[in-house]
């Protein structure tokens, strides 16, 4: 680099000169050292301040009498774990909450996996249906909640005036009503906001297979199918481990969708565990102790569910 | 399809049909393809149609929020009666813009500083406990929204921060920060160390040679960050639901969501839909305007995960 003698001269050293150089290196060192702590310093305030001190917070909360308004009454362990496991909807927001993983991880990823496929080709064309697919994961997942609230409203939903023409129904659908509808429905607004992004993140996969593979593949006379079962699904194993491990963990935490669409209803029966843990806090027994100790049992789930996918998934691609 | 009819002794042994899947057949890694063939037609069919289902929704909510519909308040012909009881509503609209605005470049703000040092740090620099707090720093997408929220509440009361959009911004940045800091130290990675040590030796501070050297390297980088954090502020719902009573404080979001519940339980869904159009609005031109930057952001995520 020519460019300059640079405005500000450095304070300490006067000069680079070669000879110089050998006993400074330390004192050098040592005040990289410090540099480098102080600009990594911001990080580690909102670590520590926002990150630990909640997480030994939510700790010291789950085995405490804490209401709301009362704040902390003093330790009561282990009351609020067993009240939290004996409410009469932990079970049933927990099996709902599986079940709602499961469903949405199979269509999402299937149709993602589906897409990626069929938009991989460089061109025109190519580009733009990639684009409209990605379009809805630039929105929020609330606003495209309540864009589907809309849509699903037996006022104003186009899809009964479909049903209507086509004769399937007379009378306007509540796609809300039953709790399986208010379970598809939902996944339906799911799919719809987040096929594209795991479709992006499945493209990233299929491009960093060789060329060369699919080459060889063809010389040696491989169907379309053989292919993709013998090649492309193997190769992209790692894509697919990442985003089976995205989905799984965020469909597990489901809040913001059901909230707006459903309102854990009808009837409770699209309750997440999420949701309970916020009605604990905020709605009802206003009991933050109890919602702290289930938000513990729920990060406790998960942090066994993710170890036990990621070895599964590691082994899987050694098998 | 570019299929050799000169097959080989069959080594894969799956006996399946080729023609049973048409998605499978543009497999083949970016086969040339001079001229649409009749399979291409049918694959852009296909393909167009999956593309219009996607884009359906949002069109419609534009459309049908300036629409005559009955129970809103565009009764007949088409025009802006929706937006006008959406601007409105309660403490107006104005006001909930202006919260949401506040609290999305106070996060970008604070994530895009934050972590311009801190991936700086990271790559550049060795210090005691870095490696600690760089896994600390990914630790946070370990743990649900909802388990930090419940004492986050708590304390930011102890803070003086209830109902401040500054604390909400403070905690949005929290959650930023694995992957702004993962983005910035793979970028500033991505720089040839030459670079900065070439004016390291002319004199430069190592922060001068931020500012001069490394700064217009890693834009890029910065600036998906910043995408991510504004979208992420942008359209958060959980966080100010739990942080923010003060319901003339409440951001977007939640101000559309609210607004649902108004008039003796009837749903006013022109409205909805009005609000639907502002809150997608920002959000989808950003994404159009910088959707390289947007990828680019998805793809060292996956790359590295």
């Amino acid at each position: 680099m020519a460019t300059t003698h640079s405005t500000a001269p450095p304070p300490t050293e006067d000069g680079p000169r070669r000879p110089a150089v050998r006993p400074r290196v330390t004192r050098r060192a040592r005040a990289r050292r410090r540099q480098g702590a102080l600009y990594a310093a911001p990080t580690a305030l909102f670590l520590i301040v926002f990150f630990v001190v909640p997480v030994i917070l939510v700790f010291r909360m789950s085995v405490s009498d804490w209401g709301l308004f009362t704040g902390d009454l003093g330790l009561n362990a282990p009351e609020n774990f067993t009240k939290a496991l004996d409410d009469r909807l932990f079970w049933p927001a927990v099996w709902f909450t599986l079940k709602y993983t499961v469903v949405t991880t199979v269509i999402l990823l299937g149709l993602a996996l589906a897409m990626a496929l069929v938009v991989q080709e460089s061109g025109r064309w190519s580009a733009f249906v990639r684009t409209s697919f990605l379009v809805p994961s630039a929105l929020g997942l609330a606003s495209a909640s309540l864009l589907f609230y809309a849509l699903y409203s037996p006022q104003a939903s186009p899809f009964n005036a479909v049903l209507e023409w086509t004769g399937i129904s007379e009378d306007p659908v509540s796609f809300l009503g039953s709790p399986d509808r208010a379970l598809w429905s939902t996944v339906a607004l799911v799919v719809w906001r987040f096929a594209g992004f795991y479709m992006l993140l499945l493209l990233v996969g299929l491009q960093s297979i060789p060329g060369d593979v699919y080459e060889a593949a063809r010389l040696d006379g491989a169907s379309a199918l053989q292919t993709f079962r013998r090649i492309t699904l193997p190769l992209l194993k790692p894509s697919l481990a990442l985003c089976t491990i995205l989905c799984v963990t965020g469909s597990l935490l489901a809040f913001d969708q059901f909230y707006i669409l459903t309102k854990g209803g009808p009837d409770n029966s699209t309750v997440t565990i999420v949701q309970l843990v916020y009605s604990m806090a905020f709605q009802g027994s206003n009991d933050l102790g109890r919602a702290a100790a289930l938000s513990i049992v729920v990060l406790g789930g998960l942090i066994v569910l993710n170890a036990v996918q990621f070895l599964g998934l590691r082994g899987d691609k050694d098998a | 399809m570019t299929t050799t009819p000169v097959a080989s002794a069959a080594p894969l042994t799956d006996g399946a049909d080729p023609a049973a899947t048409p998605t499978t057949a543009s497999m083949g890694r970016r086969p040339r393809r001079p001229s649409a063939s009749l399979a291409s037609m049918g694959q852009r069919t296909f393909t167009g149609g999956l593309a219009l289902l996607f884009l359906f929704p949002m069109l419609w909510a534009a459309v049908s929020s300036v629409s005559p519909q009955g129970g809103t308040a565009q009764t007949d012909g088409y025009g802006f009666a929706n937006y006008e009881t959406l601007a409105n509503y309660q403490a107006g609209i104005g006001q909930y813009l202006l919260n949401s605005t506040i609290v999305s470049v106070l996060t970008v703000l604070l994530t895009v500083g934050v972590s311009l040092l801190g991936g700086y740090a990271f790559a550049r620099f060795q210090f005691p406990g870095k490696n600690l707090l760089f896994l600390g720093t990914l630790a946070i997408l370990m743990v649900p929204y909802a388990t930090l929220l419940i004492p986050l509440y708590v304390l930011l009361n102890d803070l003086g921060m209830q109902n401040s959009l500054v604390g909400l911004a403070l905690v949005l940045t929290m959650f930023q920060l694995p992957f702004a800091t993962f983005m910035m130290r793979i970028s500033f990675e991505a720089v040839p160390k030459e670079l900065e040590e070439a004016a390291l030796v002319d004199g430069c501070g190592s922060f001068t040679a931020l500012v001069r050297v490394l700064l217009p390297a890693v834009r890029p980088g910065l600036i998906t960050v910043g995408i991510f954090a504004f979208l992420a502020a942008w359209n958060d719902f959980i966080t100010p639901l739990i942080l923010i009573s003060d319901s003339t404080k409440v951001p977007l979001p939640l101000a559309v969501a609210n607004l649902r519940g108004q008039t003796m339980g009837i749903v006013d869904y022109g409205a909805t839909e009005a609000g639907v159009v502002v809150l997608a609005l920002p959000c989808v031109l950003i994404f159009l305007l910088l959707q390289r930057h947007y990828v680019r952001g998805f793809m060292s995520g996956a790359l590295k995960g």
